[in-house]
Formats: C-alpha cells, sequence, structure tokens
C-alpha cells in the first residue's frame, strides 16, 4: 500500500528532514508516526500526501512512486487521502456542510448526491445537526471532526492525520481517535502522526518512531 | 461530461455571486470598463456614419462628362454607346437645351439668361460609377477623358479624397485610442482579480490540497473577468446609444437645413453584442494574466 525505500528529504539551506527512511504499511492498516518535534513527523505527512517531493529515494502509494509523478498527475493523486491536519485549514466563509462539499465539487459530483454524502460523512463525525453552522461557531473538538468529515467524504483509501489532537483536551481527543479507529475497522489505510502517548501504547506493533529524520 | 458542466456552472455561479458580494466595487470597475469602452465605441459608430454621409452626399461620387459645344447627335450617341458597353457606371444625359432651362429657372438668372445671343452650355452626361474608390474614380476620370469629342471631365476627386484620407486617419486615431483602452480594461480587471486571489488564499490553498486541478481553481476568476468586462461593454453600448439619442435630433435638424435626409445610424443588436464579446475576452485575458502570476506562489 504504502512502501518507502531510503526516503530523503532536504530542504533548502541543508537541513535534512527525513534520512534514509523505509517502511511498509499494508492497506488497511493503522500506523502512528512518532517521535519529538523536528524528529520529521511532519514531513513524512507530507512527502505521502504529495505537498511536498522526496529529494531521493521512492515512495509507492497505491502502486504509484510518488517521487517521480507529474505535477499535473498530484491532484488526482491527492484525491485518494483525506488529509487532517492539527489546525484544521478549514473556510470560515462557510457553513460546516459547504466546508464539507469542497472536496466533492472540485470531484465534479452532481450537487444532489453531494449534499447527501456530505451529510452523511457529518453524521458519520456526529455533526449533522451542526451543518449550518460556520466553524468559527464549533468548539476545538467539533472543527477538528468537521476536518475529518471533510477528509473522509470523498471515500479515500488512506486517511492522513498530522497531529489531529495537538490542540485538544484529552476528552476531545479520546473521540477523534476513536472516529479514526472506526475509519480503520471499514478498511480504511490510517496513518496519524502524533505524540499523544495514550495512542501509541494502545496501538503499539503499528508504530514508527523517528528521531532525528531516521528511524529509531 | 455532466460533472464538466456542472463545474463550469457552479464556476460561473460563483464568479456572478462574488461581483454581487461587493456592489460597489462592481460598480467601480463597470464604470471604469464602461467609460473606457464608451470612447472608442463612440468613436467607432461616429467614423460610421461619416462614412455612411460620405456613400449618400449627392455629387461626391459623380463624374461630370461636357461635350464639346461642336458636338452632334451623333457624337452624343457614341458616347452613350461607350458608357453602355463599360457598364461600369449608371448616367443620366443632360442635353444643352435642359441645362439651360435649369439655370433659367434659377432665381436672378433668367433675365442674364434671356439676354445671351446664344446657349453657352455643352451637352453633358452626369456619371456615377459602382466603384466610388478614388484610384478607380481617377482612372475612370482618365478614360472618360479620351474619348471623342469630350471637352471636360470633371470629378470632384480631391474632396473624395480628403475626406478618405479623413476617415484613414479617423481610423487609425480609433485605433490607437482602442488599443490604450483595451490596455486599461485588462489592467482593471488584473488588478481586480489579484486582490480576489489574495483575499482567497485560504481557499485556493485548500482546495489545491485536496486535490483541486489548476483548471478548477483558476475557472472561477476567467468567468469573473468575462463576465464584468462583458457588463463592461454593455454600459458603454448603453451609454454610446444614449449619446446618440442626444445627438439624433439636433444632427437631423443640422440635415434638414441642408436639404439632406440623413439620420444618424445607431448601433444595432450585432454591435451592442460585440460590445459585450470584446469586454468579456479582453476581462478574461486580464484574468488570465493575473491567476497566472497570482496563483505561482501557491506552489
Amino acid at each position: 500500500m504504502i512502501v518507502a525505500s531510503n526516503l530523503t528529504k532536504r530542504y533548502p539551506g541543508g537541513h535534512e528532514a527525513l534520512s534514509d527512511v523505509s517502511f511498509e504499511i499494508s492497506a488497511g492498516q493503522m500506523v502512528f508516526v512518532t517521535g519529538h518535534s523536528g524528529a520529521g513527523k511532519t514531513t513524512l505527512v507530507k512527502l505521502i500526501s504529495t505537498i511536498e517531493r522526496p529529494t531521493s529515494g521512492s515512495l509507492v502509494v497505491n502502486g504509484q512512486n510518488l517521487a517521480a509523478i507529474r505535477r499535473s498527475a498530484i491532484p488526482y493523486v491527492r484525491r485518494n487521502f483525506g488529509l487532517v491536519f492539527q489546525d484544521q485549514k478549514l473556510l470560515f466563509d462557510r457553513s460546516a456542510l459547504d466546508n464539507v462539499l469542497l472536496p466533492l465539487e472540485i470531484a465534479g459530483l452532481p450537487r444532489r448526491d453531494a449534499i447527501r454524502r456530505a451529510q452523511a460523512a457529518l453524521d458519520k463525525v456526529g455533526l449533522l445537526a451542526r451543518e449550518k453552522a460556520l466553524p468559527i461557531a464549533l468548539s476545538g473538538g467539533e472543527q477538528q471532526r468537521l476536518a475529518i468529515a471533510r477528509a473522509v467524504v470523498n471515500r479515500p483509501t488512506v486517511l492522513i492525520a498530522d497531529e489531529p489532537t495537538g490542540n485538544l483536551d484529552a476528552e476531545s481527543a479520546a473521540e477523534i481517535l476513536e472516529i479514526f479507529a472506526d475509519f480503520h475497522r471499514v478498511g480504511v489505510t490510517v496513518v496519524v502522526a502524533t505524540h499523544d502517548q495514550n495512542w501509541i501504547e494502545r496501538y503499539h506493533p503499528n508504530v514508527l518512531t523517528l528521531s532525528r529524520g531516521r528511524l529509531a | 461530461m455532466k460533472a464538466w458542466f456542472a463545474q463550469h456552472r457552479a464556476a460561473l455561479g460563483s464568479a456572478f455571486r462574488r461581483l454581487w458580494a461587493s456592489p460597489l466595487n462592481t460598480a467601480l470597475s463597470l464604470l471604469v470598463i464602461g467609460i473606457a469602452m464608451t470612447l472608442p465605441g463612440f468613436g467607432y459608430v461616429v467614423l460610421d456614419n461619416l462614412r455612411e454621409l460620405g456613400r449618400n452626399a449627392s455629387g461626391a461620387q459623380q463624374i461630370s462628362v461636357f461635350m464639346e459645344l461642336s458636338a452632334t447627335r451623333r457624337d452624343v450617341a457614341d458616347i452613350e454607346n461607350r458608357l453602355r458597353q463599360a457598364s461600369t457606371a449608371t448616367w443620366r444625359f443632360v442635353p444643352k437645351e435642359e441645362a439651360l432651362q435649369r439655370i433659367q429657372a434659377s432665381e436672378g438668372m433668367a433675365e442674364i439668361v434671356s439676354s445671351l445671343p446664344r446657349n453657352p452650355l455643352p451637352d453633358a452626361f452626369v456619371v456615377e460609377p459602382r466603384n466610388t474608390d478614388p484610384e478607380a474614380l481617377e482612372t475612370l476620370k482618365k478614360e472618360l477623358a479620351g474619348w471623342p469629342k469630350v471637352a471636360h471631365v470633371q470629378l470632384d476627386s480631391s474632396w473624395v479624397k480628403r475626406f478618405d484620407a479623413f476617415l484613414r486617419l479617423g481610423k487609425l486615431a480609433l485605433a490607437l485610442l482602442a488599443g490604450l483602452f483595451g490596455a486599461g480594461l485588462v489592467a482593471v480587471t488584473f488588478n481586480t482579480i489579484r486582490l480576489q486571489v489574495l483575499a482567497q488564499a485560504a481557499e485556493i490553498e485548500v482546495a489545491r490540497m485536496i486535490g483541486a486541478t489548476d483548471a478548477f481553481i483558476r475557472r472561477p476568476f476567467y468567468y469573473f473577468g468575462a463576465l464584468q468586462g462583458a457588463c463592461g461593454g454593455l454600459l458603454a453600448a448603453g451609454l454610446v446609444l444614449g449619446a446618440l439619442q442626444l445627438l439624433a435630433g439636433p444632427v437631423g435638424e443640422l440635415a434638414t437645413l441642408y436639404g439632406a435626409g440623413f439620420a444618424l445610424h445607431l448601433p444595432g443588436l450585432p454591435e451592442i453584442a460585440g460590445f459585450a464579446g470584446l469586454g468579456a475576452f479582453l476581462g478574461w485575458l486580464g484574468a488570465q494574466l493575473s491567476v497566472s502570476l497570482s496563483l505561482r506562489k501557491f506552489d
């Protein structure tokens, strides 16, 4: 599903965020990437989600080598991913429902079908009752759940999250973890970068620990 | 295909909403575009009318062929035959008797004419060539002058030439003006779109991240530019029409005073559609340039 071989990312200025990292994540697995700040978690997530490109090595997702992909193909690759960020990157000028509709508009789904699917996604994260609310009116945990609804509405094969509970209290964080576990149970591959010890202990076998850009 | 149409409809809808969302900005932009297009548009209509006037003005493109006084009926018939064969023009024969009668009919001329010992006027032809190019007229004039018993051929060609040169100069000035204002329109759209891209940086960033293609992101801006340009063009057409309506009365009066039946030719639907189309094209061009430059920083 996701195969990294000798993956290296060097930023302009010489800082090497990832050095020679190799791993394999099989389809339907739930994997946690952990490590201290600056260990390279975010870089790894950005590489998998094609936001950044590797300096060397290969990264094959769904049989496609992301290191060698054409720029014009990137949007279509990204549609296979559901992305969740620590700062949710919601659009604050539109309702919860419209935020979730955006990926479906991009995919060109007919409006009626799109609305039905967006409402289903909101329902899955427990926000259907708040579909008309603007994100600013939602709590931190609700905003993160909204971001998850937007990430999964397009039925991605891989759900990728970068510190999704970084700004949340323990209770909200536990809710978010449950939602990810639900998607994992229905067969979605889930990759979460986090330093939340609760998660790591619970899913111990499937943890990639990074230290100074290398797998520990 | 259905998805493609849906996305274009959505982009057009979003362009409409953006125009509608800030009425004051929209009104100001439309006014700038409208006025910028009004000047060359008005110039175009005025030139069009002048050309029409030049074509209709009697005498401007007529050639008078005066026979020698000694010309006989047979000489006249010969010229008639030649004109018929040449068939490049319609003509009217004015016998010297008719010419004399006409002068006698003029105010104050009767006594002078009757005091003349004999008719001093020659037979004449008034020729109206089909081809009224200055060069063609000149050629025809030379040919007519070479025919037997023709004393004098008169073509008011200097007037026609001057008028033609004036029209050409007008056209050139108009083209320069239109180019200048066209560039202005592109610049106005460029700036409007640039500000919009800045205002929607968050949306563009998120859309990119979740798999929007370049085309998806650019489309609403293109529609916006084209829509704004088209509305500006329609406004310009309205302004030109309004100005012409105001002018139509005085121009008609002036024409009547000169004894001519001239009415201003107002722009019709094709011209108005042309205004809107040109505005849309220039707006689209401005949007294209602006989006290409502004989106670079999102890469």
